[in-house]
């Protein structure tokens, strides 16, 4: 075979083309141009034009959460790096694989606060999984290799890759070779679990009388969908999915009982605290699901799956600890749990309770059905027409706060991957770009971002890489003229002051903001108009629609865990509370 | 006082992963040592961590997930051997320092001396160490550099490296 000689920037390309990467997205600037002139050269990564390198992360970063594979992007040095970081957090703090790369000054002027430098090895340290500063351009392609081994393997997170601009002079010319094996030193992985461990859950298993099931996105990271449906009903046990687990267990399924945490149902909590047997599979006990974790699950036994050691027994000590990658794990419980002596009906009386618990305060679905005085359109309807009209299959992105909520509780999430949030750093303006790269990923599938006229405002740029690139994403604004989480707060923490939270006279018309990139806008403001226009939304295939609801501005989300408290003690709405 | 032994990447970077987990966790460091080793592609580090209460084997647990961490080992939980080196500049004759030290048992040499001050180095257990730099206090005390605790487990096992893990792809 011919040698094949590069320079950095040209090995830079062809080793993500090598490693199966057909898609980036990026911006271009002065530490980054010999890349962009690379990149120019080929054809086998195409490079995505964002408007906010914020964007250019969270596009990867959807499309890596929606594809299981690693999401890609490039920036420039100095604002370019910076502006990356909050979707490098972003996808650090929800455990998702990227692969960030980003220009930097020449290696002579590092050091020297030259144009647009920063230090973006020590910006980001602590939060990337690892980083790289290349120091030769003969290692980038090895750099590379191990970056999207270590973003992927075990548990899943963010590497940044910075590359000094003289490295990949397009003068500089060595042969390029793409390594097939590499070499981490002392690296671990977790796979399966210890034999002995696998007994020790299934006794506790099946010795439960009061068994719960709690997936989270670890789950979903290991695709243990399958397994876990398996597991769920050899347990005929109730099923609760956290945040960022939603879909890894089907929430038509009887067994569910919907999300947990701070805006759970009330049947999932309930089944929390009182259960006598906590699995978690791929969850990390996160302040958002235990509440006070000295009143956390008193009465249960727990036993904990998760690909990160450190995550076990940082939070809440637990009796049964199995690190290793859930799918496998699962399967491996499975097996035993089909080989002893089990009969799952003894669990009947449980699971009724749950149903009993769901009868009495679950979430209230025939809101629809309801005659609303006025013709004010509640949030939550908006969420239940959106999931009518789409049949329940869309991909829907969102961003952070009452509307994210909204989301995760009335659209029912049937398959993982399909639900797309800042669930651990909460990220506002994450829900367009996170579209983004999910309808790249996806071009024929239905992809929606529900989101607040407070969040979209975040990254609303990108309506301009939508008009670009041709992408028909449905916007869905629940629009209640306010930042409605933190006003939630306002009214139940502190008397009701609105501070900051109000912009009313200042918002702009949504509907001619869309128009003028060159999308459809249409404004709803009435009950009896909802259905209508979110199915012609739906219907209008290849366009992007921003749908702008106006809904009721003092509704809050339930139930609501109350601070401080255990997992029972809930706000169920304005007026009901289930503690004194 | 927990001494943790640890071996990283000799690598550019790799130290203030190190260093920023502790701020990051919200952990504190007491003390640091630093070098290579025996092979220049590994650095070696002792920590001591004084904290109450501090969550040890978290701490271990976040230090091994960097991936320029190597190995790590709880010192305090191996029969160990911990040893620190202070150098010490007192406004004092050598002959007063001698009496000052005579409760000691650590090693100890003058290094430098004149009529009104003496540098000199003690070589022993950190505790002692400090035990004397809190009694030194009330003398009139120039300046004083530590090494941070050093350590390793008694035997003859070594925190050895894993091999370096190959990953191949087909």
């Amino acid at each position: 075979m011919a040698k094949i000689m590069t320079s950095g920037g040209e090995a830079l390309i062809r080793a993500l083309a090598d490693e199966n990467v057909d898609i980036i997205f990026g911006y271009p600037g002065g530490a980054a141009l010999h890349i962009y002139d690379a990149i120019y050269q080929q054809d086998r990564v195409q490079h995505i034009l964002v408007r906010h390198e914020q964007a250019a992360t969270h596009a990867a970063d959807g499309f890596a959460r929606a594809t299981g594979k690693p999401g890609v992007c490039l920036v420039t040095s100095g604002p370019g790096a910076t502006n990356a970081i909050t979707g490098i957090a972003t996808a650090y703090m929800d455990s998702i694989p990227l692969v960030v790369i980003s220009g930097q000054v020449p290696n002579h002027l590092i050091g020297t606060d030259a144009f647009q430098e920063t230090d973006m090895m020590g910006i980001s340290r602590p939060i990337v999984k690892h980083s790289f500063l290349v120091q030769k351009p003969e290692e980038i392609p090895v750099i590379i290799k191990k970056a999207f081994h270590i973003a992927t393997s075990g548990r899943p997170g963010p590497v940044v890759i910075d590359v000094p601009k003289n490295l990949t002079d397009p003068n500089e010319k060595f042969e390029y070779k793409y390594p097939s094996d590499l070499y981490l030193r002392s690296f671990a992985l977790y796979d399966e679990a210890e034999n002995s461990e696998v007994k020790q859950a299934v006794k506790l298993l099946t010795e439960a009388e009061r068994p719960v099931i709690y997936a989270g996105g670890g789950a979903v990271n290991s695709n243990a969908a399958e397994e876990i449906y398996e597991f769920g009903k050899l347990m005929g046990c109730p099923v609760t999915n956290t945040l960022m687990g939603l879909g890894v267990y089907p929430a038509s399924d009887e067994q569910f009982v919907g999300m947990l945490g701070m805006h759970g149902t009330y049947e999932a909590n309930m089944v929390m605290h009182e259960a006598d047997l906590i699995m978690a599979i791929g969850a990390r006990f996160d302040d958002r699901i235990t509440n006070n974790p000295n009143k956390f699950g008193l009465k249960a036994k727990k036993i904990h799956i998760d690909s990160d050691p450190s995550s076990i027994d940082k939070i809440i000590d637990v009796d049964v600890a199995m690190t290793g990658n859930a799918k496998k794990v699962i399967s491996q419980i499975n097996k035993e749990l089909k080989s002893v002596n089990f009969d799952n009906k003894k669990f009947d009386p449980w699971m009724k309770k749950a149903m009993q618990w769901r009868a009495k305060h679950g979430l209230n679905h025939n809101m629809l059905d309801q005659k609303n005085p006025g013709d004010i359109i509640l949030p939550q309807q908006v969420v239940q027409s959106a999931y009518k009209a789409t049949d329940g299959k869309a991909f829907v992105t969102s961003d952070v706060g009452q509307h994210q909520m909204f989301a995760a509780q009335y659209y029912h999430f049937n398959e993982p991957r399909k639900w797309i949030n800042s669930g651990g750093l909460g990220t506002m303006g994450f829900g367009l770009p996170a579209a983004m790269g999910v309808k790249f990923a996806f071009p024929d599938e239905t992809v929606a971002c529900i989101t607040g006229e407070g969040s979209i405002q975040m990254c609303i740029q990108e309506l301009s890489t939508c008009g670009q690139y041709g992408l028909p994403i449905k916007i869905i604004n629940l629009n209640n003229r306010a930042l409605g989480m933190v006003k939630q707060w306002q009214d139940m923490q502190y008397g009701g002051r609105y501070s900051s939270i109000s912009y009313e006279d200042s918002l702009p018309d949504f509907i001619k903001l869309a128009e003028s990139y060159g999308h459809v806008g249409m404004k709803v403001e009435k009950l009896s108009e909802l259905e209508a226009a979110m199915e012609e939304c739906f219907a209008l295939k290849d366009k992007l629609v921003f749908l702008d609801v106006y809904v009721d501005p003092d509704e809050h989300v339930y139930p609501m865990l109350k601070a401080g408290g255990d997992m029972s003690e809930m706000f169920l709405s304005k007026t009901e509370k289930t503690f004194e | 006082m927990n001494h943790i032994a640890l071996l990283m990447e000799n690598q550019p970077g790799a130290l203030s992963r190190v260093i920023g987990l502790f701020s990051q966790r919200g952990y504190n460091i007491d003390s640091l040592s630093v070098a290579p080793t025996q092979d220049e592609t590994l650095s070696r580090l002792t920590m001591t961590i004084g904290e109450e209460g501090a969550d040890i084997n978290q701490i271990l647990k976040q230090l091994y997930k960097l991936v320029d961490v190597v190995m790590v080992q709880n010192l305090s939980e191996a029969d160990a051997l911990t040893l620190e080196l202070a150098i010490i500049k007192l406004n004092k004759a050598k002959t007063e320092v001698g009496s000052l030290l005579k409760n000691y048992e650590f090693e100890r040499e003058i290094l430098d001396e004149k009529d009104n001050f003496t540098v000199f180095k003690v070589l022993g257990d950190t505790k002692e160490i400090e035990k004397l730099l809190s009694e030194l206090k009330k003398e009139e005390f120039l300046e004083v550099t530590r090494s941070g605790t050093l350590g390793m487990t008694k035997g003859n096992e070594s925190l050895a490296t894993n091999d370096q893990t190959k990953i191949s792809y087909d």
